[in-house]
């Protein structure tokens, strides 16, 4: 058991090793005189890609071809409704939560029946979804721009004790996300389908109920994401979601969740959340350009997998 | 259905048939279309779509998925745009480079055992800072060739429609006849047993990643020649409509099940639900929306003749 247990650890140390790496070397440039600046900055943007992370694991988890790839969209379009109806009013905020849950429901749900009735591919499934999800956002947005009540914008703008509001927020669904793995049996069921479906069903594992709710679960968390993110940057944007694809899936990897599935786990998405922010502001400090930066931020991401990867072929 | 028909040609049957219906669908909405000129505006887009597909469809029969393809397909295309036209020996070099690139990652992912998703994830942020650094702002020229190649008029058949028979006829040739093709259908049906058998898989690999290389780079190129300038961000969602069009098409993301003629279709089906759409004169917050509706559609179309032919196998 304690074999298993440093094994486990080990899958997730990389990322925080990298991004303290990073941290440090931002430092140096800068002379130490930012550095609870960057710190900062770092937990309010990881803490998007967080929240956003944790869901797309628990949908990896699931195994081989698990995708959400309708998370952009979902972010999108529950963060333009919940703005739309809230209308600069504080008085509406629980409203305008509700209803950026019930979106994420929605699209959960709609995900499933398509996986599940058309028995479409997952990464197929959520694409078509993301487009329908999309073009209702533009149908709603109509250009407009409304701003967050100001109750909102304050909250997800300013800190507590030091600690941006945001971040904590990611701290809470984290800890639930950590229970709800660790401690429950749904947890195991996730990662025992992702082990293998076939061993899972013929142990009488609710499959179908498991992954249906996986995928709810993914959908509501992008929706908080897109709400939070709309009221932190003063309005919901037509791609505010767009960079979030490739990130919710980086941050998984990066963090140490096999991609073949079957083995999750949460403080891997913080420590490659932050990693992944704290390169980007490095390579600013440094000067560099955009095209440099994107190459490196590539190179790095090849790097940390070639790292941590590798794990001995056979073991899922 | 009494004779019997083989399980490639079933699997060729579902996007053969969504393509009819759509292109039926558009001929009925606009008579016009049904023309020379007609036929080529329409299916104009879908030769780079077609190529970048075929490449996807490479990778995805060894069981990976290439999340690059789209940024990979932009940066050929500031490449064509910039150096091709300008010093065209540098240019085939640069290109020939990347082919490279692409099959040493093939030998990375084998070596190392790497998940491919991630390590294309990783590609797709260097092709675009490259493309980025080649041009940061939209520009550059069409090689002359190029463009005379895809503007090309030849009797009968327009281009496009030319261009996309001889697309799916070289890949068939290449993965459905050749030992080459074999091979690598076979390391994603049962790697094991392509080993066991004394093959190379780390050589397969490495091949179906520089042959998507190569199409992936034919896709740039012919993008190109259409649009006759490049972008940055010209092809970005090619990754997306290459997956697609694989699916569309009849391929299998494991197991090696893929269709060459069948990907080319779902290139083209794909492209002709965009017209399709605008023609239908659907309200253009709408269009991407129409365009998932139809993947839905014709998805739910092939699960159906599915379910017909395993019932027919049962009697």
């Amino acid at each position: 058991m304690t074999l298993f247990g440093q094994v486990a650890r080990k899958t997730w140390i990389w990322s925080w090793i990298a991004a303290v790496v990073v941290w440090f070397v931002t430092i140096l440039v800068t002379g130490g005189a930012s550095a609870f600046g960057l710190t900062q900055a770092a937990l309010t943007f990881a803490a998007f890609s967080i929240i956003v992370g944790i869901g797309q694991m628990f949908v990896i988890t699931l195994g081989p071809g698990n995708i959400d790839l309708s998370v952009p969209a979902t972010m999108t379009l529950a963060g333009t409704v919940a703005l739309k109806l809230m209308n600069v009013d504080d008085g509406m905020i629980l409203a305008g939560l509700f209803t950026a849950v019930l979106i994420g429901i929605a699209v959960g749900i709609g995900n499933y029946a398509l996986i599940k009735l058309l028995r479409i591919p997952p990464i197929i499934a959520t694409l078509s979804m993301s487009f329908i999800v999309q073009s209702t956002a533009i149908w709603t947005n109509r250009g407009l721009r409304i701003k967050p009540p100001p109750f909102l914008a304050d909250f997800t703008t300013s800190s507590t004790f030091g600690v941006p509001n945001v971040a904590l927020v990611a701290l809470f669904l984290s800890l639930l996300a950590w229970l709800l793995l660790e401690k429950t049996v749904y947890g195991r069921w996730i990662s025992a389908i992702g082990q293998s479906m076939p061993a899972a069903k013929m142990a009488g594992i609710p499959v179908d109920g498991t992954r249906f709710v996986t995928y709810v679960f993914c959908a509501v968390l992008a929706a908080l994401s897109g709400y939070l993110l709309a009221c932190f940057s003063g309005g919901a944007a037509l791609n505010m979601g767009a960079e979030y694809l490739l990130m919710s899936i980086a941050v998984v990897v990066i963090g140490g969740t096999a991609v073949a599935g079957g083995d999750s786990n949460v403080p891997g998405i913080w420590g490659a959340s932050l990693f992944m922010f704290l390169v980007v502001s490095m390579l600013n400090t440094y000067g560099l350009g955009a095209g440099v930066r994107l190459i490196m931020t590539g190179l790095i991401i090849i790097g940390v997998i070639m790292l941590a990867g590798g794990r001995q072929p056979g073991a899922r | 259905m009494r004779t019997r028909i083989s399980a490639d040609a079933v699997r060729l049957l579902i996007p053969a048939l969504s393509l009819t219906v759509l292109l039926a669908a558009v001929f009925w909405l606009q008579p016009r279309a049904m023309s020379y000129v007609g036929l080529n505006l329409l299916f104009n887009l879908a030769v780079p779509i077609a190529l970048a597909t075929i490449a996807q469809m490479l990778i995805m029969a060894v069981n990976d998925l290439d999340l690059s393809m789209g940024t990979f397909v932009s940066f050929v295309a500031c490449v064509t745009a910039t150096f091709l036209r300008d010093a065209p020996l540098l240019g085939v070099l640069i290109l020939i480079g990347a082919i490279g690139v692409y099959a040493l990652l093939g030998i990375v992912i084998h070596l190392r055992n790497l998940p491919s998703i991630v390590v294309t994830l990783g590609m797709s942020f260097v092709w675009a800072g490259l493309a980025v650094l080649l041009l940061p702002a939209p520009g550059g020229q069409a090689p002359d060739w190029v463009r005379a190649l895809m503007t090309m008029k030849p009797p009968f058949a327009p281009i496009a429609i030319v261009a996309s028979i001889v697309i799916a006829a070289v890949a068939h040739l290449i993965v459905m006849r050749s030992s080459l093709g074999v091979l690598i259908r076979g390391v994603g049906g049962n790697e094991r047993s392509v080993e066991r058998a004394g093959w190379s898989v780390l050589g397969a690999r490495a091949a179906a990643y520089g042959l998507a290389g190569l199409f992936a780079v034919l896709a740039g190129i012919a993008l190109v020649g259409l649009t006759t300038s490049a972008d940055a961000n010209i092809a970005l969602r090619y990754t997306l409509l290459s997956i697609a069009g694989v699916i569309l098409g009849g391929g299998e993301f494991i197991g090696g099940r893929v269709s060459p003629i069948g990907a080319v279709v779902g290139a083209l089906t794909l492209t002709l639900a965009g017209s399709f759409l605008s023609f239908l004169r659907i309200s253009p917050d709408w269009q991407i929306g129409a365009q998932g509706a139809i993947l839905i559609v014709v998805l739910a179309l092939r699960l159906v003749l599915n379910r017909i032919e395993t019932r027919e196998k049962r009697r």
